[in-house]
C-alpha cells in the first residue's frame, strides 16, 4: 500500500525529478550564500574608497595590486576587484530585484484582486491607473525620481516598483476576472461571507500560479531593467555598483580587448537569473493542478 | 446563465441589456481624463528635473543672456500658469514646438513614428513565427532534448540584458563576419502614404539585427506561454475524446490545442505590444535606427518638455486604444467575463 | 569605306577620351562618410548654438572669422578687421564671392545675418550674445562694414566667428523647415545642401565655386551615430570612413589596427572642481561624523592647495584617461590665447597636503560630496571617483553623486553644490576667466559660471582693461596676468585637458582642431 505523501512532500519529491531545476536550485543557493557572507568572504571591500587605488586599474585576471592582493579576475576601470565587485554587486542586484519585486507583486495583486472584485467605477479608477503606469517610460520615473529624491538604493528599489506594479495588477485583474465569475464565488458570495475573506481565502489562492510564474520571470526583469537605468546613469550610485552597473561600466571595454571587466560580471548576472527561473520553472510545473496526471 | 442569486441577479440582468456603445464612450470619456492627468504628470516631473537652457546655453552666455532665454520658453512663470497656457494650446490641437528642433513636437514624433513602428512589427512578427512553433514544440515534447533545448534557450532570451546582445550581434554579424550592416535604417519607400523599408531587399537587411534583437524578450516569453498553454491543453478531456475518436495526432494539435492556445497568447501579444515600442528604446540607440524611442531619450536628455509630452499621450493613447480593444474582443471571445462596467 | 574607318576612329577616339575622362573624374568622384557623435537638430544656423549643429553648419555656411585648428582667429568672409578708434571696429569683406544659388555675397548679408538671431526667440540656446555688444551697424561701401559698440570691446572678431552669414535672398522670413528642407540653406560655405534626414544623415554635395580651398570629396554624407560601440563599430565594418569622439578605452585598439588611422589633438576642454567658497554653511560639506564644521574649510587657500597637492593628475591622465589627456595648470589649454607656459599643474604631494590640512586647522580631514554629471564629458563619473580616492587617502572623507546633465546643470546653478566638476572650452584665457573666476556680477555679466564665487577685484580689473585693450598682444598679456594672479590662490582645482580624438580608414587623414570639430573638407585622401 503507498504511504500518503504530505503535499511538501510530494512537491519536494516532484520537483527533484528534473536534474536541471536541482541544477539551478544548488547555483541559486550558492548565490544567496555568496551575497548574504559576502563581506566576510572578499578579498576587498569594494565600497570602500580608501581601499582603492587608480593605479591597479585594468589589470588582467591574476595580477596583483599594489597592496599585494591577487585580482582573481581582474580589476575594473576604478582599481575594483571584479571578484569581489561581484560578491557585494550580487547583494545589490538581488536585493534590489527580489525587494522590487515583492514589493510591486503585493502592490499589484491588491490592486488587481480590488479592481476584479469590486467591479465599476473601481475597476475603472484602478485600470486607467495600470494605463498610465504602463505608458510611461520607466526611465523618465527614475529621472524624475531622481530629481526629487537624490541617488540612493532605496530610491532605485522605489523607482522598479514604481514601474512594474501596474503590470501585475493588469495580469490578476484579468485571471480574477475569470475567476470571479466562477460559481464558488457565487456560491461563496450568496453565503454572504465578508469580502476580505472571500478575497483573501477564495479568490487570491486561485490566482496565484500565473502571478507567481510571472513574478519569477519578473524577478529577472527587474534585475535587468536595474542594470538599464544603471547603464543610463540614473540606477545605483556608481561607488556601490550592481552587477548591472558593473556591465554597463565594462561595456566600454568591449571592443578593446580588456573583456573580463565586463564578461565576468556578465556570467554571474547570466547564472543568478538563469538559476532563478530555473527553479521558478519546475516550481510552477509542480505546483500547477492543471498538469497534475 | 447563472440562476438568479441575489446580488447577482443584478449583474445578469445588467448583462442582459448590455450595450458595447456605452461602454466604448464611456472608456473614451475616461481616457481623456488620464490625458489630462498624464500631462500634469510630465509637466511637474520635467519642471522638478530642471529646464533646458542650463542644458544647451552656450558657455559663453552671461547671467542676463540665460535669464532672457529662459524667459522666452515662458521657462519663468509659475507651474500652474505654464500648464494651463499648455491645456489652452492642447485643446487647439497645438502641443507645442520643440525646445531642441523648433519645429511642431506632433510633427516630429509622427515623422519617426514608422521607423519604430515597423521595427515593432518586424520583432512582434519574428517572436510569433518562431516562439509558436517552438513553443509548441516544447511543450508536445518537454522531456526531449529539443525541449529542455528550447526551455533553455528561452531563459537565456530574457536574462541577457538588451543592450549587451545588441553588441554582441553587431559585432558579429556586422563587424566580423560583415554579412549585416552595423546600423542605421535601409533606403525606405513610400506605402500607404508612410515611408517603410521592409520592401527593398537592402532595406530588409538593415532590419534583420535590429529586430532580432527586440524580438529576443517576446520570443522566450511567447515559446514560455505557448509551451504552458500546450502542455496544459493536453490534459484535457477533450483531447483524450479527440485521440478516442481516432484523430490523426496532427489535427488534434494543429487545430484543437492550437485554437484553444490562442486565445491567451494573443491577449498577451495584443498587450504587449506597446512594451514592444518601450523596449525598442535601447534597441534604437544601440543600432542607431532612427525612431521615437530614441527621439525620446534624447529630449529626455534635454529636458525638450513638449516632445516629452507630446510623446507620453500619444503613447497613453496607443495603450489606452489597444487595451479597449483587448478587453472588447475577450469580452466577445469568453462568455464568462461580463466587462464589468455592467456590475457598476 | 574612307568613311568607315573615319566612323571608327571617331568612336575609339571618343572613346579612349571617354575613358580619359572616367580616370579624371575618378579621381574626383570621391566619397566621404562620416560618423558624428551627436545629433543634429536643426540646419538652422542661427537657431541654437551647441557643438553638433554648429559643426554641420560650417558645412553649408561661412562667418566673417574663421578659426586655425589651434583655435586662432583667421580671416573668413572678412580679409581684415580692424579698430579705427576705441568704439568703431571696420571690416573689410572679402569680394567675389557667390553663395550656393549664384548670387553675390555683399555687406547686405552680412547686416541680415547679424540681425537674424534677435528674430528667433523661441531658443533655449541663441545666438543673441554676440551680436549684444554691437549698437550701430554702418555699410561704407558693398565691401566694407562698421560696427559700433558703446565701449571698446576686443572681442568683437571671436564673436563674429560664432554668427553664420546666410543669404539675405533666400533666408528672409525663412523658418526652421525651411532651413531643413534646403530652401533657405544657402551659403558660401565649402559644400552644398542636398537632404536632411533628422536624426539619421545629412548629404552634401561639393561646392565648386568656393572661394577657399576646395574639398577633394565631392559627396559627403555626414551619418549621427550618437552611440559610442555603435559608431566604432561603423568604421570596423566599413559603413564609415571616418568617426569622432572616440572614447578612451578603444583608443589604443584603434591605434594598433593597421587599417586605420588615429589623428589627435589637445581639446580646448578643460576639466576642474569647483569650490565653495562663499557660504559659512556649504550643503554636503562636514566633519566625518556628520556635524556641520565651524566654518567653511574652502574659505582658506591653505584648504584649497591641500586638495590640489593631493591629486595625483599623472595617475588621472594615465589610468582613467588611458593616456589621453594631458595634466592642467591653466583653464585654458597649451594652443588656445592667454596660455601661460610658466603655470604647471600642481604637482602630487600628499603628505605636503595633509600637513596644509593640519595646519588649517583639519588634522583629521572631514567629508565632503563630490557631484559631477555622468554623461557629458570624457570619464566624468570616472574621474570624480578617482578624485574621492585620493582625497581619501588625505583624510577627506568624498562621497560621490553624479547624474545625468540634464539634472546636473540646474542643480548646479541654483547652489545646491559645494565641490562639483566642470568643464570647458574657450577661444581665450580671458574669456575663461570671466565665466568661471570673476567675481559674479549679471549686470557685467562676470561669473556667469563661478559656482564657486570666488572673487578677487585685482582679477576682474585685468579683465575688465584686456577686453577694451584692442591691441592682441596687450590683451594677451594682461589675460596672462590675470591668469597667474587667480589661479595663484587655486579658485578651482584643475584637473586636465581632454584630447580630441579622429580615427578614420588609413588611405584618409584629417588636420585635427582643438576645438573638437570635424570637417570634411579638412580631410585629405592619402
Amino acid at each position: 500500500m503507498q504511504r500518503e505523501q504530505t503535499p511538501l512532500q510530494r512537491i519536494v519529491a516532484d520537483f527533484a525529478r528534473s536534474k536541471l531545476a536541482l541544477a539551478g536550485l544548488a547555483v541559486l543557493v550558492l548565490i544567496l550564500l555568496i551575497a548574504v557572507f559576502a563581506p566576510l568572504i572578499s578579498p576587498q571591500n569594494p565600497y570602500d574608497l580608501a581601499q582603492l587605488d587608480v593605479q591597479d586599474s585594468r589589470l588582467p585576471p591574476g595580477s596583483r595590486s599594489g597592496d599585494g592582493l591577487t585580482f582573481w579576475l581582474g580589476s575594473d576601470d576604478q582599481g575594483r576587484d571584479i571578484l569581489s565587485g561581484i560578491f557585494y554587486g550580487l547583494r545589490i542586484s538581488l536585493g534590489v530585484g527580489v525587494a522590487s519585486t515583492l514589493c510591486a507583486v503585493f502592490i499589484g495583486l491588491t490592486m488587481g484582486l480590488c479592481a476584479a472584485y469590486f467591479g465599476g467605477r473601481t475597476d475603472s479608477v484602478i485600470m486607467r491607473f495600470v494605463d498610465i503606469q504602463l505608458s510611461f517610460p520607466a526611465i523618465l520615473i527614475a529621472l524624475i525620481l531622481l530629481a526629487l529624491l537624490g541617488q540612493g538604493i532605496e530610491k532605485t528599489i522605489f523607482a522598479l516598483i514604481t514601474v512594474q506594479w501596474a503590470y501585475y495588477a493588469r495580469t490578476v485583474r484579468s485571471t480574477a476576472l475569470v475567476e470571479r465569475r466562477k460559481e464558488y464565488i457565487e456560491a461563496a458570495m450568496c453565503l454572504a461571507l465578508p469580502p476580505a475573506r472571500i478575497v483573501f481565502r477564495h479568490l487570491l489562492p486561485n490566482c496565484l500560479p500565473p502571478l507567481i510564474v510571472i513574478a519569477t520571470v519578473q524577478v529577472a526583469a527587474a534585475i535587468a531593467l536595474e542594470a538599464t537605468l544603471s547603464y543610463l546613469g540614473i540606477g545605483v550610485p556608481i561607488t556601490e555598483p550592481s552587477l548591472g552597473l558593473l556591465i554597463k561600466n565594462g561595456f566600454d571595454y568591449m571592443l578593446s580587448g580588456k573583456y573580463w571587466i565586463s564578461f565576468f560580471p556578465g556570467i554571474a548576472l547570466l547564472l543568478t537569473i538563469v538559476s532563478i527561473n530555473l527553479v521558478a520553472d519546475q516550481l510552477r510545473d509542480v505546483l500547477n493542478p492543471r498538469l497534475q496526471k | 446563465m447563472p440562476p438568479p442569486f441575489p446580488g447577482s441577479l443584478h449583474s445578469s440582468f445588467r448583462a442582459l441589456s448590455f450595450s458595447m456603445p456605452v461602454f466604448i464612450i464611456r472608456r473614451l470619456m475616461q481616457s481623456v481624463l488620464v490625458l489630462c492627468f498624464m500631462s500634469l504628470l510630465v509637466f511637474v516631473g520635467v519642471y522638478a528635473i530642471g529646464n533646458p537652457v542650463d542644458i544647451l546655453i552656450n558657455p559663453q552666455a552671461d547671467q542676463a543672456d540665460i535669464e532672457r532665454a529662459i524667459a522666452a520658453l515662458g521657462l519663468d512663470k509659475p507651474l500652474w500658469e505654464q500648464y494651463l497656457i499648455f491645456l489652452k494650446q492642447a485643446l487647439l490641437g497645438d502641443l507645442g514646438k520643440s525646445f531642441a528642433y523648433n519645429i511642431p513636437a506632433i510633427q516630429l514624433i509622427l515623422e519617426r513614428m514608422p521607423a519604430t513602428l515597423e521595427l515593432a512589427l518586424a520583432a512582434t512578427g519574428m517572436a510569433v513565427l518562431l516562439g509558436i512553433p517552438l513553443g509548441l514544440w516544447a511543450g508536445l515534447a518537454p522531456d526531449s532534448w529539443a525541449g529542455k533545448l528550447i526551455m533553455t534557450g528561452s531563459i537565456l532570451g530574457f536574462s541577457l540584458p538588451t543592450f549587451w546582445v545588441g553588441l554582441m550581434l553587431i559585432m558579429v554579424f556586422a563587424v566580423e563576419l560583415g554579412w549585416l550592416p552595423s546600423n542605421g535604417r535601409g533606403p525606405t519607400t513610400e506605402f500607404l502614404g508612410v515611408a517603410v523599408s521592409f520592401l527593398s531587399w537592402e532595406g530588409i537587411r538593415h532590419l534583420i539585427l535590429p529586430a532580432t534583437n527586440l524580438a529576443l524578450f517576446k520570443l522566450s516569453l511567447i515559446i514560455r506561454l505557448t509551451r504552458a498553454g500546450t502542455r496544459e491543453a493536453l490534459l484535457q478531456d477533450y483531447v483524450k475524446f479527440a485521440r478516442a475518436k481516432g484523430l490523426s495526432n496532427a489535427r488534434v494539435v494543429g487545430v484543437h490545442v492550437l485554437k484553444n492556445i490562442m486565445i491567451p497568447i494573443v491577449t498577451v501579444i495584443g498587450l504587449e505590444f506597446g512594451s514592444v515600442i518601450a523596449f525598442a528604446i535601447v534597441t534604437e540607440s544601440i543600432f542607431a535606427w532612427p525612431g521615437m524611442g530614441k527621439l525620446i531619450i534624447d529630449s529626455i536628455n534635454v529636458l525638450d518638455r513638449p516632445v516629452i509630452v507630446a510623446y507620453l499621450l500619444i503613447i497613453v493613447s496607443l495603450f489606452i486604444l489597444i487595451n479597449l480593444t483587448v478587453d472588447i474582443i475577450y469580452s466577445l471571445l469568453d462568455p464568462r467575463v461580463r466587462i464589468s462596467e455592467a456590475r457598476g | 569605306m574612307a568613311s568607315t574607318i573615319q566612323t571608327a576612329t571617331a568612336c575609339i577616339l571618343r572613346g579612349f577620351a571617354l575613358f580619359a575622362a572616367c580616370g579624371v573624374l575618378s579621381v574626383h568622384a570621391a566619397e566621404l562618410r562620416i560618423g558624428l557623435a551627436a545629433d543634429v537638430t536643426s540646419l538652422d544656423p542661427h537657431f541654437l548654438n551647441v557643438a553638433p549643429n554648429n559643426n554641420a553648419a560650417w558645412h553649408v555656411f561661412d562667418a566673417l572669422v574663421h578659426v586655425d585648428a589651434n583655435v586662432r582667429i583667421v580671416p573668413g568672409l572678412a580679409v581684415s578687421w580692424r579698430a579705427i578708434d576705441p568704439t568703431t571696429w571696420e571690416f573689410k569683406l572679402r569680394k567675389g564671392v557667390k553663395f550656393h544659388d549664384g548670387s553675390d555675397f555683399t555687406a547686405e548679408d552680412v547686416i541680415f545675418s547679424l540681425e537674424r538671431p534677435a528674430t528667433l526667440t523661441a531658443s533655449p540656446g541663441p545666438f543673441t550674445g554676440f551680436v549684444k555688444p554691437i549698437i550701430a551697424k554702418k555699410i561704407v561701401d558693398p565691401w566694407t562694414i562698421r560696427f559700433k559698440t558703446d565701449a571698446p570691446y576686443a572681442m568683437l572678431p571671436y564673436d563674429l566667428n560664432s554668427i553664420f552669414i546666410v543669404s539675405k535672398k533666400a533666408a528672409t522670413g525663412a523658418s526652421t523647415e525651411d532651413f531643413n528642407s534646403g530652401r533657405a540653406a544657402v551659403g558660401t560655405g565649402p559644400y552644398k545642401f542636398v537632404r536632411f534626414a533628422r536624426g539619421d544623415r545629412i548629404e552634401l554635395a561639393r561646392n565648386d565655386a568656393y572661394w577657399g580651398e576646395k574639398s577633394a570629396w565631392n559627396k559627403v554624407t555626414l551619418r549621427i551615430l550618437p552611440a559610442d560601440t555603435t559608431r566604432i563599430a561603423a568604421l570596423l565594418a566599413g559603413d564609415v570612413d571616418a568617426i569622432e569622439n572616440i572614447p578612451t578605452a578603444d583608443l589604443t585598439r584603434l591605434k594598433a589596427d593597421a587599417n586605420l588611422r588615429l589623428e589627435q589633438k589637445v581639446s580646448w576642454r578643460t576639466l576642474f572642481l569647483h569650490m565653495d567658497q562663499y557660504r559659512d554653511q556649504p550643503p554636503h560639506l562636514s566633519d566625518k561624523s556628520g556635524k556641520p564644521l565651524a566654518k567653511n574649510p574652502f574659505k582658506d587657500a591653505r584648504v584649497r592647495l591641500a586638495v590640489s597637492k593631493a591629486i595625483n593628475r599623472r595617475a588621472i591622465v594615465e589610468r582613467v584617461m588611458e593616456g589621453y589627456a594631458i595634466a592642467a595648470g591653466n583653464l585654458v589649454s597649451p594652443p588656445v590665447f592667454g596660455h601661460v607656459d610658466a603655470l604647471k599643474p600642481e604637482t602630487y604631494e600628499p603628505e605636503a597636503a595633509k600637513k596644509l590640512l593640519a595646519e588649517a586647522g583639519y588634522p583629521d580631514g572631514f567629508a565632503l560630496t563630490l557631484h559631477a554629471p555622468n554623461d557629458r564629458y570624457v570619464n566624468d563619473d570616472q574621474v570624480a571617483q578617482a578624485v574621492a580616492q585620493m582625497l581619501a587617502r588625505v583624510g577627506i572623507q568624498a562621497k560621490i553623486e553624479t547624474m545625468p546633465a540634464s539634472v546636473y546643470f540646474g542643480k548646479a546653478r541654483a547652489g545646491e553644490f559645494s565641490f562639483a566638476l566642470l568643464g570647458w572650452g574657450s577661444f581665450s584665457g580671458d574669456l575663461a576667466l570671466r565665466a568661471l573666476v570673476a567675481t559674479p556680477n549679471a549686470e557685467k555679466g562676470y561669473g556667469a559660471w563661478n559656482w564657486g564665487r570666488y572673487s578677487n577685484p585685482k582679477v576682474d580689473t585685468l579683465l575688465e582693461q584686456g577686453f577694451a585693450t584692442l591691441v592682441e598682444n596687450k590683451r594677451e598679456a594682461l589675460a596672462r596676468e590675470a591668469a597667474t594672479l587667480a589661479l595663484k590662490e587655486v579658485p578651482v582645482i584643475l584637473l586636465h585637458h581632454q584630447l580630441a580624438s579622429w580615427a578614420m580608414k588609413k588611405n584618409i587623414a584629417y588636420s585635427p582642431r582643438t576645438d573638437e570639430y570635424t570637417f570634411a573638407h579638412h580631410f585629405r585622401p592619402q
